[in-house]
This record gives C-alpha cells, structure tokens and sequence, in this order.
C-alpha cells in the first residue's frame, strides 16, 4: 500500500513529452462543454440533458447561459436516456450526459432499443469514464461500455484521444443525425502531436507517429502514452513504432489498421477498457478475418477485481503507461 | 366526427383483423390487443391530430405504445386510418417483413419502436417536453399496460412528468387486470393505483375503458392544467370473445381452427346485432 499516486506520467514521461513539445490542455470534458456551449448558443434545438450530472459534467455554465436549452432528470439513467429518445424523435439534437458507469449499464436497454434501434440523433455522453473516477472503485469505473455498446446495431462509438479530438468530436455529433456515444475523461490532457496526422472523423483512426517495428493502436486517453511510449523506444533502442489514435471504436477504420497489421511486425492495442470486447478484440477481429498472424497483445484492464486506487495507480498497475507500454512492446518483439 | 355506433362497429372489425391476422401469422398477443382495441379506436379516429397526410408535420400529436406486445391491434387500426393497406398484414411476422411482432417505425404511422416494457412514458416525456420548449402545441399520448408498472422506469418518468407539469402528456393504462402469469394483483401488485399516481402530481381518471363516450371525453382535453393525465381505463383482456374474456392463456394465444372459427360468429353476430339496432 502507498499513497496515491499523484500523476499518470512518470518524472520520466514528463521529460519525454517536453522534448516532444508537447503542451498539457485541459480535461476533454471541459473541451466537450465549452465546444457544445458554442453550438447550442447557434442553435436553440441543441439541448443537454443531465441525470444531476451538471457540475461533474461541467455543464454548469451552459445551464447558466441557456437555461432553456438544459433538461435535468435526476439520478435517473433510464429516464435520461428515454427523455432524450422523445427530445431526439422531435427535432432536438440532445446531448444527454451523465457518468460512463451508469449511462452505459443502467440506460443500456433505453440506448439499445430507444435511441439505437428507433434511430434517433441522440449523443449519448459517458463522463468520467473508464477509471476516472479511480478510487472510488468498481460502481464508477466504466470498463464495459465499448463491449456492451458494439454490440448494438447502429452506434457510432467515439473516444477522443485529446482536446482537439474531442471538439471535433462533439462537433460531428451535432451534425450527426444517428446515435453516437462520446466517452470522455476528466484529467487534463496533453495535446498530441499530429501534424502529419489525417483531420478527425467518426470512423476515421489517424496515424500520429509512424513506425514499422510496433503499431500502437490506441484509443481515447490512453493515446498519450503510446505516443509517449514509441518516442522513449526510439530513443532508447532505435525502435520506430506507429502510433494510431483509433478514436471511432465503431466503425473502425480497417485500412490503416489492416495497413497497420501488415506493414508492422507487431500489434499492441491500448485502451481504458476491459481487455474482453473492447477495441483490442475489435481490431484482432478484423486482422484475422483479413487472414493475417501478427504478433499481438491486447493492453487494458484484465478480467479480475480491478486493482484499487486512483486513475495513475490503476494505469500504472496494469502498463497503461511509457514505461508499461515500451515494456510490453518490447517482449512482444522478444517472443 | 364518427359515432359511438359508428366506433362500436369499427371495433368489432378491428377485432376480427386482430384475430384474423394473428391466425394468419400463428403468432400474437391477442388477449392484449383486444383489451385495448376501443381505447386505440377512440385514440385515433377522435381524439389524435395525426393522418397519414401530417405524419411528417413537426405539429402532430404523438402516440408512443410503450405496451408493444398489443402491436396488432395498433396495426389494424393504423390501416384502417390509411397509413397503409391492411392487406400488407399478410406479412406479419414473416421473413424480412417490417411488421414485426412489436411496433417499428418502418410501419407507416409508428412514432417509435417498442416492445421492451417501461420505456414508452419516458420517452412520451421528452416529446412532451419537446412540444413544451417549441411551444408547438401538440399533445403526447402513451398506452401502458397494467403488468408493465411493475417497471421502474414508468416511475422515474411520473416524477418527471410531474415535475416539468406537461399537461400535453397524457399516459392510458390498460387495466386488464392479468398479465402472463396470472393476476397482476397475484404476480406484483400495484393498487392503489390512482392514488400513486395522484400522489406523484398527475391528474387522474377512471374510465371504462370500453366505453367510448367515457374515453373520449377523459382523453379530449387535458385534465387539469399544469398536471400530466393519467387515465386509468379498466379493459377486460380479450374482450369480445367470450371464452378470450378474462382468460389468461390469451395473453399470446393462438386461436385453433375451431376457435377462430367461433370467434368469428361471435364478432359476426355482434356487428349483425349493431346493424340491426342501428336500422
């Protein structure tokens, strides 16, 4: 037992995106609403529904400012989810939000039949998701909702990897008139360095490093440290390694993945996420059908109690960091 | 403006396509489909500003059947107000058809897909609340089931119901009194139900709800202004085949070759009943 840890980046880590020049913004959910803010003050249909999730969402000034605009239901999932269902089917763009763990387990039936299979526009915002909310355990850890929502017909399942991600993120949401889920964390993030990398799309993974020895293949907050990772395997050992932010889970974008795969002498997928159903098994699923045997590893929570603390203790524990992914990739190379 | 006759005989022929095409398919919910027959025939031909011709208009009134399971009932009546030929129901349950066992918006006049029970109100909620916000003036109606108030959800959305004050919603329960496993009052009990829901701030009325006079005038205006309506309409399941009444193997029985055959005469003899009466 220790204290908490106080950072998901080691001293280490901290030097590696310096020499990167990489800048740390802020909270992706603070990007998500301020972004949607800016959209609902041009478009009165665009309306955030909340399940007493306004602060934690940092909805409180879009309350202030469009009070009109803002539906609270109480801590009440099923209903949120209904409430935006008949919102959606009326000519709203609805934005209902409230925490991952919840939204995605207890509203899960309300998102399958009432927003997916009805079809209705409908964004469907998972905050604090993953293990943002770290130590306050198991209830409030979202390591479920990319396997529970793949498996529904008709989602567009989005995981922004950084600031300028997730502004685009909710960007296309709002034009979007299919359902979307958004899952986003709350600790600040740095922005990646993407200035060869493709522009953000739903269904679209962009390549923020490039590399043939290990693709990254990552997803949502946990991009940084494949970035982090490859820069420091570079430095270290002369390893070039890819680096994917594969942000849209669903629909994945099979060419630069099967690019990927074929092109790199191993696979390491990385998400905030159970290792069954999530992005690994999705992209192990589309390599082998495509007919090619890589060396492979799926790095995310494994299927066991998940390890107690907060978020960086939880990353760090299970390699979800520099020094866990470069090890990690490493052995693969190994084997 | 149809009649009380005039709805008394279109009930009886919803009935017989109701039993006509749930023979058809060899698949159904016939109990529940005909305990609400007369309340989805007042709905639609009294009291819901909604036509084929203002199926797309932002302004028509909304009807969500969150008791899915009774989707040939709606159907008959969806035909017979023109959304589509009745004929198309040859279809129903088969391959590749959109007439699914539960409503689907691929059916011309269906507003939203349901079938898993608790989710209609919620969902009539936020399009009241839509209605509300635009100031677009249209009326939200939604049929639950007595069974289906065992659902959690109906309850979270009374509170919201309530608490945003959409007296443009109205909720219709309907008070068969027997679900699959018998009694509701034996399975989950849910009595007193009027006052529940006048505790949670909703305007409440009892109603036969066979009765078309009685339904429509619970249904023509909201209740009370700033209170959502809930009308408590008591049915009898399988209503208008005697050996259907009250029986709760109809809940998704299929009539025998015999069977529909009988239930044919009875309906048959009731709409020769009306006719003469009405000569």
């Amino acid at each position: 037992m220790s204290a908490p840890a106080a950072s998901l980046y080691s001293p280490a880590a901290k030097k590696v995106a310096e020499k990167l020049g990489l800048k740390m913004g802020r909270a992706n959910l603070e990007e998500f609403a301020d972004t949607l803010l800016t959209l609902a003050k041009a478009d009165r249909n665009i309306v955030a529904v909340t399940s007493d999730s306004r602060g934690s969402g940092k909805l409180g000034p879009f309350g202030q400012a469009l009070p009109k605009q803002i539906v609270e239901v109480g801590i009440a999932e099923q209903n949120l989810v209904g409430i935006a269902a008949g919102l959606g089917s009326c000519g709203k763009k609805v934005f209902a939000v409230s925490p991952a763990c919840f939204l995605t387990a207890r509203a899960l039936e309300q998102i399958k039949n009432d927003l997916c299979y009805s079809d209705h526009p409908v964004t469907v915002v998972g905050i604090s998701a993953g293990v943002s909310y770290g130590a306050l355990g198991t209830t409030h850890h979202s390591l479920h909702d990319f396997a529970v929502l793949r498996a529904i017909n008709n989602i567009t399942i989005v995981a922004p990897a950084d600031n300028y991600e997730a502004r685009e993120a909710v960007r296309t949401a709002a034009l979007h008139d299919k359902p979307v889920y958004l899952r986003f964390g709350k600790a600040p993030l740095y922005t990646l360095p993407a200035a060869d990398a493709a522009p953000f799309a739903f269904g679209r993974a962009r390549v923020l490093r490039e590399g043939r020895d290990v693709a990254f293949i990552a997803t949502g907050e946990t991009v940084i440290h494949a970035v982090l990772a490859a820069a420091h395997l570079e430095e270290v050992t002369g390893l070039q390694c890819r680096v994917i932010s594969v942000s849209s889970v669903k629909p994945l974008d099979s060419a630069v993945l099967l690019a990927a795969a074929r092109e790199c002498r191993a696979l390491v997928t990385v998400e905030e996420h159970m290792v069954n159903g999530g992005l690994g098994e999705a992209v192990a699923g589309l390599i082998a059908q495509a007919g090619i045997a890589t060396r492979f590893k799926i790095v995310g929570i494994p299927d066991e109690y998940t390890v107690t603390g907060s978020q960086a203790d939880i990353f760090k524990h299970y390699g979800l960091s520099m020094e866990g992914l470069a090890a990690i990739a490493q052995q693969l190379l190994a084997h | 403006m149809f009649t009380d006759r005039q709805l008394a005989q279109k009930s009886l022929q919803y009935r017989r396509s109701i039993l006509k095409w749930i023979k058809h398919a060899g698949a159904g919910h016939t109990g529940g489909s005909l305990s609400c027959t007369d309340i989805l025939n007042v709905l639609y031909n009294r009291i819901l500003r909604v036509s084929p011709a203002t199926f797309s208009d932002p302004r028509r009134d909304r009807y969500i059947q969150s008791k899915g399971h009774s989707a040939e009932a709606l159907f008959v009546v969806l035909a017979d107000c023109g959304f589509f030929p009745e004929q198309e129901l040859e279809t129903l349950c088969g391959y590749n058809s959109h007439f699914v066992g539960h409503p689907t918006r691929a059916v011309p006049g269906v507003e939203q897909n349901t079938g898993a029970l608790g989710h209609g109100l919620p969902i009539a909620v936020g399009s009241a609340l839509a209605s509300k916000m635009d100031d677009a003036g249209f009326r939200v109606f939604t049929l639950l089931g007595d069974g289906e108030l065992a659902e959690g959800s109906n309850w979270e959305a009374a509170l919201a119901g309530a608490h945003y004050q959409l007296d443009n919603l109205t909720a219709i329960i309907d008070l068969n009194t027997l679900q699959i496993t018998g009694r509701t009052s034996d399975v989950m009990n849910h009595e007193p139900l009027a006052e529940k829901w006048t505790a949670f701030g909703w305007a409440v009325r009892r109603v036969d709800g066979h009765d078309y006079a009685a339904l429509t005038a619970a249904l023509a205006t909201p209740l009370e202004t700033g209170k959502p309506n809930l009308i408590i309409a008591r049915t009898t399941k399988g209503k208008g085949v005697s050996f259907m009444e009250d029986v709760g193997k109809w809940h998704h029985g299929v009539p025998t070759d015999d069977e529909y055959a009988r239930a044919l005469t009875e309906l048959d003899g009731q709409l020769a009943r009306l006719a003469e009466a009405t000569s």
